[in-house]
């Protein structure tokens, strides 16, 4: 059939035709629709699908369901891999039983993105992991498939890395709509700690295998419809993938029909996939060319690979990347027509937008939000202290008319931070805390059993004494509402025990622990200086839920 | 239609746009065309500024509308529309909901009519959210209203039955009626 699809749903259509039946991963933007949208459909299919705590927990469910047979999809955002690589390497190591995919979306431009503008290209040859990266909805669909027979063939888990652009792309995808049993498959584990345990001198081993493993996929990335030329026979060439791709042909569209008539001409590699690397291909493509430009998002890792392979097919070469397209923000086919005109020489006037002096408008806090009661209570109560920020829609702290955070950087890293101030401004606090800076941090509920509970952990274990302040608004708020342990719901709906964030607190030896509602102004004001004039670590939960949720709940 | 049309849709976030963006998707869809879109979402988009893109036609690659090359700017509030018609072009039509949602320090609202009126581009400006506020008891749905105004006048072009097919395949049930309401108050 034929259907508009979202990139992200037609990444769940191509793991469901591959048989996927076991989903796991951790909210973000732009993947999030992948772990949302399954978990509605999860059971209808046969397929279990969760959330899981963070994004390691998430890796690490899906190699045990591989590793007992199951076709797995793991979603995270960009960052995501980050807290999973721990897990991620040996995954490479052992390689994988049943197929798995493992989805990770990056976000140029910062649209979504707090913490950095991060290129998740790196994992790939940094891990040894094969990554496809699709343009559209219809490659998410057929590249989610081909990542599976990659996985299934070659039992290596196969990254399909995204942008927002494609995770976010509407478009008409043919797909065929799989009838699947709503009897969940049942995994068989057989053992062989041989294969899923590392451990020298095993690893070593393994890195061989693995090393033979992607010479081979090598082998079929050379002969893969993914990686194609269409074009014509002039002497530029350019080469490129992803969304770029699509920008690419458009420029050439645009320019064809403006000052380079000849523009259809250009003949363009587009590369699906973006490790292993088709080498040969690449070379044959740059043999008889006079220059190329090579058209990629951020950092400039293929234009590097592809100096290098340039050395032996094509010394004379003129190779153009980054030094006419920006490292920095996504790429667009204003931005690709301006570096091909420099590389064709032709004179090209961009348009120019009017300067228009507008007053920003930044993402707020809704109405009825119970931050609206903390945050000024924090402010007027210690103008003064050292605040720590973190990830959520409470980094709206960070924003006028709040203007709190002093820093702020990844899910949990705000408590772990301010332990490390209080520790530098207070060298000797038991003693002499009265007078010194006070540290307040504050996270969200998701963010706690994220990766907060790590740092209170240290905080307390090696005594400091910031005030924490837990936002717990009842979910995962800023992904777009998705449950977490702390409300006693699953992603497929399923009752589960509630974990309670002041029972955890006061099992990591927190002393000071106030549970209130922040709508209680006062007595939040009054734990606020209370708690600031303890000589150790002290935290207020403030629960009160997302008024969004709220509001939902009551329809 | 021999160009490609090229469509920036933009407004306040939690505005409805990605409710807009899929009727229209849809109803290229239903008309035979290729049809591309880019939008964004999350509830970091909430309260902030928000734009989404749509082209369709015979054949599409970019999913994104470049600057200055925008047949039509539908602005579902004042000043977001203002703000866009910096990237309006010589052929850019521009549809605006006569609707403000002010924030500390936002200008007046005569003040973002008088700048739209002095824009170069041939403006619009509907009061969406009042009529749908008034007729329908509901202003959410200014958005049908906004994209039956464009119908009607021919900003868009798209036949009517296209469009409420398209409303049929993607507004679900209980909001269908509200939905074909307001697009048709908008479009006669
Ligand atoms: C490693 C990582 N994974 C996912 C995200 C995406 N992300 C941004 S905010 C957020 C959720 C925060 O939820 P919570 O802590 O409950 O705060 P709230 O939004 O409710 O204020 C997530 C998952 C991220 N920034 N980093």
């Amino acid at each position: 059939m034929k259907k508009i699809l979202l990139g992200n749903d037609a990444i769940i259509q191509g793991a469901l035709a591959s048989g996927v039946s076991f989903v796991s991963g951790y909210p973000g933007c732009p993947s999030a629709e992948i772990g949302d949208n399954f978990g509605k459909i999860a059971k209808e299919n046969g397929v279990y699908a969760e959330w899981s705590t963070n994004e390691k927990t998430a890796l690490e469910a899906a190699i045990g369901a591989s590793f007992s047979g199951l076709k797995s999809l793991v979603n995270m955002k960009s960052f995501g891999i980050n807290v999973c690589s721990d897990s991620l390497l040996p995954l490479a190591y052992t390689g994988t039983k049943g197929a798995m995919v493992i989805v990770v979306a990056d976000d140029p431009s910062c649209w979504s993105s707090a913490q950095t503008e991060q290129n998740s290209r790196v994992y790939a040859g940094f891990g040894h992991i094969p990554m496809l990266e699709p343009s559209d909805p219809q490659e998410c669909y057929d590249f989610t498939k081909l990542a599976y027979k990659i996985s299934e063939e070659f039992n290596t888990p196969v990254i399909l890395h995204t942008t927002t652009r494609v995770n976010h792309q509407k478009a008409p995808v043919i797909f065929s709509e799989v009838k699947r049993d709503s009897q969940p498959k049942v995994g068989n584990f057989v053992k062989n700690p041989h294969q899923f345990s590392t451990m020298p001198p095993r690893t070593l081993e393994m890195k061989k295998e693995l090393l033979d493993k992607i010479k081979k996929i090598k082998q079929i990335a050379e002969v893969s419809e993914t990686n194609q030329i269409t074009g014509g026979k002039s002497k530029i060439g350019i080469i490129t993938s992803g969304i770029s791709y699509l920008h690419v042909k458009e420029a050439l569209e645009f320019l064809g029909s403006t000052c380079l008539p000849e523009g259809r001409d250009l003949p363009v590699l587009k590369l699906g996939f973006f490790y292993p690397l088709p080498e040969k291909k690449i070379k044959n493509f740059i043999k008889n060319l006079e220059k190329v430009l090579i058209v990629e998002e951020l950092d400039g890792y293929l234009e590097k690979e592809i100096t290098v392979l340039a050395k032996g097919a094509n010394c004379k070469l003129e190779i153009f990347g980054k030094s006419v397209l920006s490292e920095i923000g996504e790429l667009n086919t204003e931005k690709i027509t301006v570096a091909l005109a420099k590389v064709t020489g032709k004179k090209f006037v961009a348009f120019k937008t009017k300067k228009i002096d507008l007053p920003k408008r930044t993402a707020r806090l809704c109405e009825g939000c119970p931050y609206w009661y903390v945050f000024p209570v924090l402010r007027r109560v210690a103008p003064d202290a050292i605040f720590g920020g973190d990830i959520g829609c409470n980094m709206i702290a960070n924003l006028p008319p709040h203007s709190l955070s002093d820093y702020m950087f990844a899910m949990g890293a705000g408590i772990g931070i301010s332990h490390g101030v209080s520790k530098a401004v207070n060298p000797a606090f038991v003693e002499a805390s009265a007078g010194r800076q006070k540290v307040i941090s504050i996270m969200g509920d998701g963010t706690f059993f994220h990766s907060g509970i790590a740092g209170l952990i240290n905080a307390v274990y090696n005594k400091s004494n910031p005030l924490v302040v837990i936002l717990d608004n009842r979910i995962t708020a800023m992904t777009g509402h998705q449950p977490n342990p702390g409300m006693g719901k699953t992603l497929m709906g399923e009752d589960t025990q509630e974990l309670s964030i002041e029972e955890i607190t006061k099992a990591c030896g927190v002393k000071n622990i106030k549970v209130l509602d922040p709508i209680n102004v006062q007595e939040l004001e009054s734990t606020v200086k209370e708690f600031l004039e303890k000589g150790e670590i002290s935290v207020i939960i403030c629960k009160r839920i997302c008024a969004l949720l709220a509001k939902r709940q009551a329809k | 239609m021999e160009k490609t049309f090229n469509l920036i849709l933009t407004g306040v976030g939690g505005q409805g746009i990605i409710t807009l963006l899929q009727v229209i998707d849809e109803t290229a869809f239903v008309e035979g065309y290729d049809v591309r879109s880019s939008e964004l979402h999350g509830l970091s988009q909430r309260g902030g500024s928000v734009e989404a893109h749509i082209r369709f036609g015979r054949k599409v690659y970019s999913p994104m509308v470049q600057n200055g090359q925008a047949d039509l700017i539908i602005a579902l509030e004042l000043l977001e529309g203002l703000r866009e018609s910096a990237k309006a072009g010589g052929k850019t039509r521009l549809l605006v909901n006569e609707y403000l949602l002010p924030f500390i320090g936002s200008p007046a609202k005569e003040e973002i009519v008088k700048d739209l009126n002095k824009v170069k581009s041939e403006l619009y400006l509907v009061p969406a959210s009042q009529e749908c506020k008034d007729k329908l008891q509901n202003d959410v749905v200014c958005t049908l209203y906004l994209l039956g105004y464009a119908v009607g006048k021919g900003l868009i072009p798209f036949k009517k039955e296209s469009v409420l097919r398209a409303i049929k395949n993607v507004i679900p049930e209980k909001y269908l009626d509200l939905n074909i309401n307001a697009f048709k108050l908008g479009h006669d």
